[in-house]
Protein backbone atom coordinates (compact mmCIF):
# COMPACT_ATOMS: atom_id res chain seq x y z
CA UNK A 1 0.00 0.00 0.00
CA UNK A 2 1.59 3.29 -1.04
CA UNK A 3 1.98 6.18 1.39
CA UNK A 4 -0.62 8.86 1.10
CA UNK A 5 0.21 12.46 1.86
CA UNK A 6 -1.64 15.69 2.41
CA UNK A 7 -0.10 19.12 2.44
CA UNK A 8 -1.42 20.98 5.45
CA UNK A 9 -1.61 24.75 5.16
CA UNK A 10 -5.13 25.83 6.02
CA UNK A 11 -7.74 24.62 8.45
CA UNK A 12 -9.69 22.92 5.66
CA UNK A 13 -6.67 20.66 5.06
CA UNK A 14 -7.21 19.35 8.61
CA UNK A 15 -10.49 17.78 7.48
CA UNK A 16 -8.87 16.33 4.34
CA UNK A 17 -6.01 14.80 6.37
CA UNK A 18 -8.24 13.11 8.92
CA UNK A 19 -10.59 11.75 6.25
CA UNK A 20 -7.61 10.28 4.41
CA UNK A 21 -6.39 8.60 7.60
CA UNK A 22 -9.84 7.26 8.40
CA UNK A 23 -10.18 5.82 4.88
CA UNK A 24 -6.84 4.00 5.10
CA UNK A 25 -7.58 2.71 8.61
CA UNK A 26 -10.97 1.54 7.39
CA UNK A 27 -9.36 -0.42 4.53
CA UNK A 28 -7.11 -2.07 7.12
CA UNK A 29 -10.19 -3.25 9.01
CA UNK A 30 -9.96 -1.16 12.19
CA UNK A 31 -13.02 -1.01 14.46
CA UNK A 32 -15.32 2.03 14.40
CA UNK A 33 -13.86 3.15 17.74
CA UNK A 34 -10.29 2.92 16.48
CA UNK A 35 -11.19 4.74 13.23
CA UNK A 36 -12.48 7.61 15.31
CA UNK A 37 -9.38 7.64 17.53
CA UNK A 38 -7.10 7.68 14.47
CA UNK A 39 -9.09 10.45 12.76
CA UNK A 40 -9.19 12.54 15.94
CA UNK A 41 -5.45 12.12 16.54
CA UNK A 42 -4.73 13.23 12.95
CA UNK A 43 -7.00 16.21 13.44
CA UNK A 44 -5.00 17.33 16.48
CA UNK A 45 -1.53 17.01 14.93
CA UNK A 46 -2.72 18.65 11.70
CA UNK A 47 -4.14 21.46 13.84
CA UNK A 48 -0.73 21.97 15.42
CA UNK A 49 0.82 22.37 11.97
CA UNK A 50 -1.71 25.03 10.95
CA UNK A 51 -1.44 26.82 14.31
CA UNK A 52 2.34 26.88 14.69
CA UNK A 53 4.14 25.98 11.49
CA UNK A 54 1.74 27.43 8.90
CA UNK A 55 2.67 24.65 6.53
CA UNK A 56 3.57 20.99 6.75
CA UNK A 57 2.62 17.53 5.68
CA UNK A 58 0.71 14.54 6.98
CA UNK A 59 1.75 11.14 5.65
CA UNK A 60 -0.32 8.06 6.39
CA UNK A 61 1.02 4.61 5.65
CA UNK A 62 0.71 0.96 6.47
CA UNK A 63 2.69 -0.18 9.49
CA UNK A 64 3.82 -3.79 9.67
CA UNK A 65 6.18 -5.24 12.28
CA UNK A 66 5.99 -8.80 10.97
CA UNK A 67 3.32 -9.99 13.40
CA UNK A 68 0.70 -7.27 13.16
CA UNK A 69 -0.51 -4.47 10.96
CA UNK A 70 -1.47 -0.96 11.75
CA UNK A 71 -1.54 2.58 10.53
CA UNK A 72 1.34 4.99 10.87
CA UNK A 73 0.88 8.72 10.74
CA UNK A 74 3.72 11.17 10.29
CA UNK A 75 3.23 14.88 10.78
CA UNK A 76 6.19 16.93 9.61
CA UNK A 77 6.63 20.65 9.46
CA UNK A 78 9.38 23.18 9.05
CA UNK A 79 7.94 25.56 11.60
CA UNK A 80 9.60 27.18 14.63
CA UNK A 81 9.95 23.88 16.49
CA UNK A 82 9.19 23.15 20.13
CA UNK A 83 11.77 24.41 22.63
CA UNK A 84 10.70 22.17 25.52
CA UNK A 85 9.12 18.91 24.37
CA UNK A 86 8.84 17.55 27.93
CA UNK A 87 6.72 20.58 28.83
CA UNK A 88 4.62 20.30 25.66
CA UNK A 89 3.83 16.69 26.63
CA UNK A 90 2.57 17.70 30.09
CA UNK A 91 -1.18 17.14 30.46
CA UNK A 92 -3.05 20.39 30.06
CA UNK A 93 -0.14 22.21 28.49
CA UNK A 94 -0.96 24.54 25.64
CA UNK A 95 0.74 27.66 24.45
CA UNK A 96 -1.95 28.67 22.00
CA UNK A 97 -5.70 28.95 22.09
CA UNK A 98 -6.02 26.94 18.91
CA UNK A 99 -4.02 24.01 20.22
CA UNK A 100 -6.46 22.86 22.86
CA UNK A 101 -5.21 20.02 25.00
CA UNK A 102 -2.71 19.17 22.37
CA UNK A 103 -0.19 16.43 22.40
CA UNK A 104 -0.69 14.49 25.66
CA UNK A 105 -4.30 13.68 24.70
CA UNK A 106 -3.22 12.71 21.19
CA UNK A 107 -0.61 10.35 22.61
CA UNK A 108 -3.31 8.66 24.73
CA UNK A 109 -5.32 7.87 21.60
CA UNK A 110 -2.48 6.08 19.81
CA UNK A 111 -0.35 3.02 20.66
CA UNK A 112 2.99 4.62 19.83
CA UNK A 113 3.93 8.25 19.72
CA UNK A 114 7.32 9.82 19.00
CA UNK A 115 8.10 13.47 18.70
CA UNK A 116 11.29 15.27 17.85
CA UNK A 117 11.84 18.91 17.24
CA UNK A 118 14.66 21.30 16.36
CA UNK A 119 14.12 24.92 17.23
CA UNK A 120 14.10 26.94 14.03
CA UNK A 121 13.91 23.82 11.86
CA UNK A 122 10.65 22.06 12.57
CA UNK A 123 8.83 19.26 14.31
CA UNK A 124 8.29 15.62 13.39
CA UNK A 125 5.66 13.44 14.99
CA UNK A 126 5.32 9.75 14.21
CA UNK A 127 2.43 7.83 15.73
CA UNK A 128 1.12 4.33 15.20
CA UNK A 129 -2.09 2.50 15.94
CA UNK A 130 -1.86 -1.30 15.78
CA UNK A 131 -4.74 -3.51 14.83
CA UNK A 132 -5.63 -5.66 17.82
CA UNK B 1 -20.49 23.86 4.34
CA UNK B 2 -23.18 25.94 6.01
CA UNK B 3 -25.21 24.44 8.83
CA UNK B 4 -28.96 24.90 8.35
CA UNK B 5 -30.65 26.47 11.36
CA UNK B 6 -34.35 25.71 11.75
CA UNK B 7 -36.65 27.83 13.86
CA UNK B 8 -39.24 25.76 15.65
CA UNK B 9 -41.41 27.74 18.05
CA UNK B 10 -39.21 29.04 20.85
CA UNK B 11 -36.26 26.92 19.75
CA UNK B 12 -33.53 26.95 17.15
CA UNK B 13 -32.33 23.63 15.78
CA UNK B 14 -28.93 23.53 14.09
CA UNK B 15 -28.58 20.27 12.26
CA UNK B 16 -25.01 19.57 11.16
CA UNK B 17 -25.05 17.78 7.79
CA UNK B 18 -21.39 16.94 7.12
CA UNK B 19 -17.84 17.31 8.41
CA UNK B 20 -17.20 20.91 9.39
CA UNK B 21 -14.09 23.01 9.03
CA UNK B 22 -13.08 25.39 11.81
CA UNK B 23 -14.49 28.29 9.78
CA UNK B 24 -17.86 26.50 9.45
CA UNK B 25 -17.98 26.01 13.22
CA UNK B 26 -17.20 29.66 13.93
CA UNK B 27 -19.89 30.74 11.46
CA UNK B 28 -22.39 28.48 13.23
CA UNK B 29 -21.44 30.03 16.57
CA UNK B 30 -21.95 33.57 15.28
CA UNK B 31 -25.19 32.72 13.47
CA UNK B 32 -26.70 31.14 16.58
CA UNK B 33 -25.73 34.03 18.84
CA UNK B 34 -27.35 36.43 16.39
CA UNK B 35 -30.52 34.42 15.75
CA UNK B 36 -31.23 33.83 19.42
CA UNK B 37 -31.76 37.58 19.60
CA UNK B 38 -33.57 37.96 16.28
CA UNK B 39 -36.11 35.21 17.04
CA UNK B 40 -36.13 35.70 20.83
CA UNK B 41 -35.38 31.98 21.17
CA UNK B 42 -35.44 30.28 24.56
CA UNK B 43 -33.55 27.18 23.56
CA UNK B 44 -30.99 25.91 21.03
CA UNK B 45 -30.30 22.36 19.91
CA UNK B 46 -27.10 21.53 18.05
CA UNK B 47 -27.38 18.10 16.46
CA UNK B 48 -23.91 16.58 15.92
CA UNK B 49 -25.10 13.07 14.99
CA UNK B 50 -23.19 13.05 11.68
CA UNK B 51 -19.88 14.28 13.13
CA UNK B 52 -17.33 11.46 13.10
CA UNK B 53 -14.64 13.56 14.79
CA UNK B 54 -14.93 15.96 17.68
CA UNK B 55 -11.48 17.39 18.22
CA UNK B 56 -10.32 20.08 20.64
CA UNK B 57 -11.43 22.93 18.40
CA UNK B 58 -14.92 21.54 17.72
CA UNK B 59 -15.37 20.81 21.40
CA UNK B 60 -14.25 24.26 22.44
CA UNK B 61 -16.50 25.91 19.86
CA UNK B 62 -19.57 23.95 20.99
CA UNK B 63 -18.76 25.00 24.53
CA UNK B 64 -18.54 28.60 23.40
CA UNK B 65 -21.91 28.30 21.64
CA UNK B 66 -23.53 26.98 24.81
CA UNK B 67 -22.07 29.72 27.00
CA UNK B 68 -22.70 32.56 24.53
CA UNK B 69 -26.35 31.64 24.00
CA UNK B 70 -26.75 31.30 27.77
CA UNK B 71 -25.54 34.87 28.14
CA UNK B 72 -28.17 35.81 25.54
CA UNK B 73 -30.87 34.12 27.62
CA UNK B 74 -31.23 30.79 25.81
CA UNK B 75 -30.41 27.23 26.89
CA UNK B 76 -28.31 25.11 24.53
CA UNK B 77 -28.22 21.35 24.40
CA UNK B 78 -25.83 19.31 22.24
CA UNK B 79 -27.42 16.12 20.93
CA UNK B 80 -26.26 13.06 19.04
CA UNK B 81 -22.64 12.56 20.11
CA UNK B 82 -21.86 9.09 18.78
CA UNK B 83 -20.42 6.44 21.12
CA UNK B 84 -17.04 6.25 19.33
CA UNK B 85 -16.83 10.03 19.31
CA UNK B 86 -17.60 10.16 23.03
CA UNK B 87 -14.84 7.61 23.66
CA UNK B 88 -12.29 9.59 21.63
CA UNK B 89 -13.29 12.81 23.42
CA UNK B 90 -12.68 11.24 26.82
CA UNK B 91 -9.29 9.91 25.67
CA UNK B 92 -8.40 13.38 24.47
CA UNK B 93 -9.58 14.90 27.76
CA UNK B 94 -12.57 16.76 26.31
CA UNK B 95 -15.58 16.61 28.61
CA UNK B 96 -17.73 19.58 27.51
CA UNK B 97 -17.92 20.56 31.18
CA UNK B 98 -20.88 22.80 31.95
CA UNK B 99 -22.57 22.02 28.62
CA UNK B 100 -25.92 20.22 28.49
CA UNK B 101 -26.06 17.13 26.29
CA UNK B 102 -28.79 14.68 25.34
CA UNK B 103 -28.90 11.38 23.50
CA UNK B 104 -30.78 12.59 20.43
CA UNK B 105 -33.07 15.28 19.06
CA UNK B 106 -36.11 13.91 20.87
CA UNK B 107 -34.36 13.90 24.24
CA UNK B 108 -32.94 17.34 23.52
CA UNK B 109 -36.41 18.77 22.87
CA UNK B 110 -37.74 17.13 26.04
CA UNK B 111 -34.85 18.68 27.98
CA UNK B 112 -35.59 22.16 26.64
CA UNK B 113 -39.30 21.75 27.40
CA UNK B 114 -38.48 21.00 31.04
CA UNK B 115 -35.87 23.71 31.29
CA UNK B 116 -37.64 26.60 29.57
CA UNK B 117 -41.21 25.94 30.71
CA UNK B 118 -40.36 25.78 34.42
CA UNK B 119 -40.83 29.51 35.02
CA UNK B 120 -44.27 29.35 33.38
CA UNK B 121 -45.33 26.42 35.53
CA UNK B 122 -44.32 28.23 38.69
CA UNK B 123 -46.43 31.24 37.70
CA UNK B 124 -49.39 29.06 36.80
Amino acid sequence: MPDERVTVRTESDIVVARQLGRALASRLGFSATDLTLVATAISEVARNIVAYAKSGEIVVSLADDGSRQGIRIMANDEGPGIRDIAQAMQPGYSSSDSLGLGLPGTRRMMDEFQISSDVGKGTRITMTKWKP
Amino acid sequence: MEVPILKQGDYLIASIQSALTDADLLRLRDELAERVGRFRSRGVIVDVTVLDVMDSFASRTLSAIAHMTKLRGAETVIVGIQPEVAFAMVQLGLTLAGVETALDLEEGLAFLERKTKRAGNRAG
